[in-house]
């Protein structure tokens, strides 16, 4: 990822754009680097912050879902502006299974990359990616801040994305 | 495919053999629900729909389908199942209420002695719950339920749309009666 971050916009990066590549702590001593899941589909979940009860019935419903999106081999990472040691306590909190990356430093700059980012609010915005296998954006969708997109765009996105891998 | 919306609508159809409905087939609107026995929104919405059926009569079909989120409610799947299970007796409706109306208390062994309360068949009850009998069942409620749009729970559809709009009592009430208006029936 380069360090021209784009301006805030109001369409997440579209469908057809190469997903910026970025590494992102997980934990306090653990990152993970978008690239080093190539060959596999990858939902990216940007949402505005730890603990606002849209985010844990969105996050929560996603950790609900899961095996559907493994059935399909996708690995979702979900993104806030959140520090990591916060996002260890809402995981726990919350019973969510997945990592939660910490945008946190220099801050929202993964998010202002996916054009995700809500800079009078200095959080990430509600939006949903979905990458195919080679990194390439096959989906976005950007929620109103308040709403929760639910689970079955990602689920078309993915299917569309096995079908034509398998056609 | 970027960018898209599209209208958030039922994609399981009513079906008379498996949905657990009230009122009639004949009702000019129906009503479905996906909750959650354990979510505190569906136990605020409960009140409110009995309220609803009480004002409309039979002009309301009522369906409610399972939509357990159970990371954040960890007793809502197996109360989900308790449902079922009394469903499996002819009972679910009963079940249904019970397990509203004291949703703050939903384990395992409180769903045994509801099962009692009722007069179910326990020992069937009890082996159904121990073998998740029902699971798949809620499972597929759950996913109809993920694939038309569900993100929270409760979410209605009047006559196969979500209803976007809040679930206080007259605004909902006002949907529907708009609804049943409009209908050809």
């Amino acid at each position: 990822m380069t360090d021209t971050s784009p301006p805030h916009r109001d369409t997440p990066l579209p469908a057809g754009t190469v997903a910026p590549d970025f590494e992102l702590p997980s934990t306090p001593d653990q990152k993970v680097m978008l690239s080093d899941f190539r060959g596999q589909p990858v939902i990216l979940v940007f949402y505005p912050e730890d603990w606002s009860p849209v985010c844990s019935d969105q996050l929560g419903l996603y950790q609900a879902v899961f095996p559907e999106f493994q059935k399909h081999n996708a690995r979702l990472l979900a993104i806030s502006v959140d520090s990591a040691w916060s996002h260890l306590a809402f995981a726990k909190d919350r019973n969510l299974h997945f990592p939660l990356l910490s945008d946190f430093e220099p801050k929202g700059r993964v998010s202002r990359a996916y054009h995700a980012y809500r800079s009078g609010d200095g959080t990430s915005a509600r939006a949903l990616f979905v990458l195919d296998a080679d990194g390439v954006i096959r989906w976005s969708y950007l929620s109103p801040v308040g709403v929760n997109p639910g689970a079955d765009g990602i689920l078309r996105a993915l299917e569309e994305i096995d079908g034509k891998e398998t056609s | 495919m970027s960018q898209t919306q599209w209208e958030a609508a039922l994609v399981s159809p009513v079906d008379r053999t498996r949905d657990h409905i009230q009122g009639s087939a004949g009702a000019p609107v129906t009503l479905v629900q996906y909750g959650d026995y354990e979510c505190p929104y569906c136990g605020e919405a409960y009140p409110i729909i009995k309220e609803i059926q009480a004002r409309m009569g039979d002009r309301l079909r009522f369906v409610f389908r399972n939509f357990p989120i159970s990371t954040s409610h960890p007793h809502a799947e197996h109360a989900a199942e308790a449902a079922e299970a009394a469903d499996a007796q002819g009972r679910f409706w009963e079940m249904h209420d019970l397990l509203y109306e004291r949703q703050r208390h939903l384990t395992d062994q409180d769903l045994h002695l509801y099962a009692e309360e009722l007069g179910l068949d326990v020992e069937r009850f009890d082996k159904e719950m121990e073998e998740n009998l029902h699971a798949p069942r809620v499972y597929e409620d759950f996913m109809s339920g993920v694939r038309s749009g569900v993100n929270g729970t409760p979410t209605f559809y009047i006559d196969g749309v979500r209803h976007d709009d809040s679930y206080e009592r007259d605004v909902l009430l006002d949907a529907l009666e708009r609804a049943a208006a409009a209908s050809p029936r």
